[in-house]
């Protein structure tokens, strides 16, 4: 689905040349090439990278240890998100969360415009424009919730995100998500993306 | 918003206290002729004329407006720069700041502010411009800052990404990378590596001086020609990777829901587009000669012409361009035109030097469809003189 793109090789530069010129004394006149290396940072310790990279692909590379259901993210959901989110993940001052077209995913493009009619428009949602089930990990273990982000550990967003996932019928109820389950769950969005070649 | 600045408000004012002496005071009180009196010291810092209230418009944590109205050249100042924020503004320490880059690297490496700033710099004049920054619902009474107030301009200083993928050892094999932000959204975004060797930029200067905290201090990504959201502000890590990470923003937000049914991704190179920003509304012009100005400006190079028409597109005319036109960035064109008093539509439309012409909003809607989410547009817009020389912006039919 997303297209490869083609690897540029890394050009060398010459610091023999600067080597050389600086043995032999002679002034540059036309600037110093860039040298493979200036030898400036340090080495980034296996704790400085576990500490920041928490990102999630969609292959699963990433998703830690844990699990939820929607009953063990519900009181969590409630507690925590549905004052912005709303109770039922639709209806408050944040973007709605659950909610499909039940006549067509996604909601918009023809087969959507030909069901909807007079019909109020559904919103974009989990359940009909997220193409993948580890974004809602990666996303919600990073960014949420918006006044503590950071702040769950990793049982409480798995079961957050299966109870958004139960909620828009992408899960059965008691679902366990999980680093290996999360990954398989089908989202219906999957297919609508196409990446803007260049 | 206007200010009303008299000159009375002016000498009774704390900074005309500070600055002159009793005596010169009650002089000037006298007398407007500044020739009569001594002017006022430098400041440290230089202050704007209380007569140019210079003013971004706000909206919550969350957006601010450059208001091209009221600018003159290609350089928008940092002041009135535009804004996008997720979780609002970080306050980030240069003294412990860090910047990690790592993946798919021969050697994870850390750097300082300090380090950053010791390798070859480069600088470019460049546009940044947000995705979303076409007011599709705007009114007769709009302003050129509410119909694309969020594109501005600087000229951005610091150290080329390729440099940092040639100390770090990148692997021929990465073909993706990952940027990520230290604000509370912790913001990522994938970037394809091409751009990494190509022109993209870890940015610690805007015109001049450190960059602002609300444009990403100490440090940003900084991509020429491509969408905001991807040039992460507050940067503090790179992670090199073989695929997409597919983070929410490139997903569920920042992509492009078409008619035909399916969602483009990716679409991160902004088409060309221009936009008059005068006349325009809240203007009043006078019969007589006018020069119609504006920007225009196109992700893919620079700016080839820019089109005026000044009857709703029946005819078109090049307007002239201002000497340099860069590529990725505004440039400035302006069109001399003779305006007898009658009711006249004004237009602008740019072409890039690909030879992509700026498109009409019908065809822009028969593309994204009704339920378009509004990112990525770069339609043809417009004003509307009517014959009492009231500018308004040029109604546009329902989305």
């Amino acid at each position: 689905m997303v297209r490869r793109h083609q690897t540029i090789a890394v050009v060398s530069a010459a610091a023999v040349v600067i080597a050389a010129a600086a043995a032999s004394g002679q002034t540059q006149t036309a600037g110093v090439d860039q040298p493979d290396q200036f030898g400036f940072g340090r080495p980034a310790t296996h704790a400085e990278i576990e500490a920041w990279d928490s990102d999630v692909r969609p292959d699963g590379h990433g998703l830690p240890a844990g699990q939820g259901t929607a009953a063990s993210g519900a009181a969590i959901y409630l507690q925590l998100c549905a004052s912005c989110h709303g109770r039922e993940g639709m209806g408050a001052t944040a973007a709605p969360l659950v909610g499909a077209a039940p006549e067509s995913t996604p909601p918009f493009g023809p087969r959507y415009e030909a069901w909807r009619g007079d019909r109020p428009d559904v919103p974009f949602t989990v359940g009909n424009y997220w193409p993948f089930a580890t974004t809602l990990f990666d996303y919600i273990n990073r960014a949420m919730p918006s006044g503590a982000p950071g702040s769950l550990d990793a049982d409480q967003v798995y079961g957050v995100v299966a109870w958004l996932l139960a909620k828009n019928g992408l899960v059965a109820d008691d679902a366990v998500m999980n680093a290996e389950t999360l990954p398989e769950v089908e989202m219906p969005a999957r297919g609508i993306f196409t990446p803007v070649e260049r | 918003m206007t200010h009303k600045v008299t000159r009375r408000g002016l000498l009774t004012g704390a900074v005309s206290a500070a600055v002159l002496g009793a005596s010169a005071k009650s002089a000037h009180a006298q007398s407007s002729d500044t020739t009569k009196y001594p002017g006022g010291p430098p400041t440290e810092l230089g202050l704007r004329s209380p007569h140019e209230p210079l003013r971004r418009p706000t909206t919550g944590r969350v957006v601010s407006r450059t208001p091209h109205q009221d600018l003159l050249g290609t350089i928008t100042p940092s002041d009135l720069h535009y804004e996008r924020h997720h979780a609002g503004i970080p306050e980030v320490d240069p003294a412990t700041y860090r910047l990690l880059v790592h993946g798919m690297v021969e050697r994870p490496l850390m750097f300082t502010l300090d380090d950053l700033k010791r390798f070859q710099a480069v600088s470019r004049i460049a546009f940044l411009e947000c995705s979303g920054n076409y007011g599709r619902n705007a009114g007769p009474d709009s302003k050129p800052e509410q119909i694309c107030g969020l594109t501005s301009q600087s000229e951005w200083t610091g150290v080329a990404l390729s440099t940092l993928l040639r100390e770090v050892g990148a692997s021929p094999d990465a073909t993706w990378f990952l940027a990520e932000g230290q604000d509370a959204a912790v913001m990522t975004r994938s970037v394809p590596i091409e751009k990494a060797w190509d022109d993209a930029m870890v940015a610690y200067g805007q015109n001049g001086e450190p960059i602002r905290p609300g444009q990403g201090y100490p440090v940003r990504l900084f991509l020429p020609g491509w969408e905001g959201n991807a040039n992460v502000k507050w940067l503090r890590r790179i992670e090199l990777s073989d695929q997409p990470f597919m983070t929410r923003e490139e997903t569920s937000k920042y992509t492009d829901p078409l008619a035909d049914g399916t969602a483009r991704q990716f679409s991160l190179t902004f088409d060309a587009r221009s936009i008059v920003t005068r006349p325009a509304y809240p203007e009043i012009i006078q019969p007589g000669w006018v020069e119609i100005r504006g920007i225009a400006w196109s992700g893919r190079g620079a700016i080839a012409r820019v089109e005026i028409s000044t009857d709703g597109g029946q005819h078109w005319t090049n307007a002239r361009l201002q000497e340099p036109v860069l590529s990725k960035a505004h440039a400035r064109f302006r069109h001399l035109w003779h305006w007898d008093g009658a009711e006249a539509d004004i237009l602008s439309r740019a072409v890039d030097e690909t030879g992509y012409v700026q498109p009409t909003r019908e065809a822009l809607r028969a593309v994204h469809g009704r339920r378009a989410r509004g990112y990525h547009l770069n339609p043809v817009t417009g004003w509307t003189v009517r014959p009492d020389g009231h500018v308004f912006y040029k109604e546009e039919a329902p989305w």
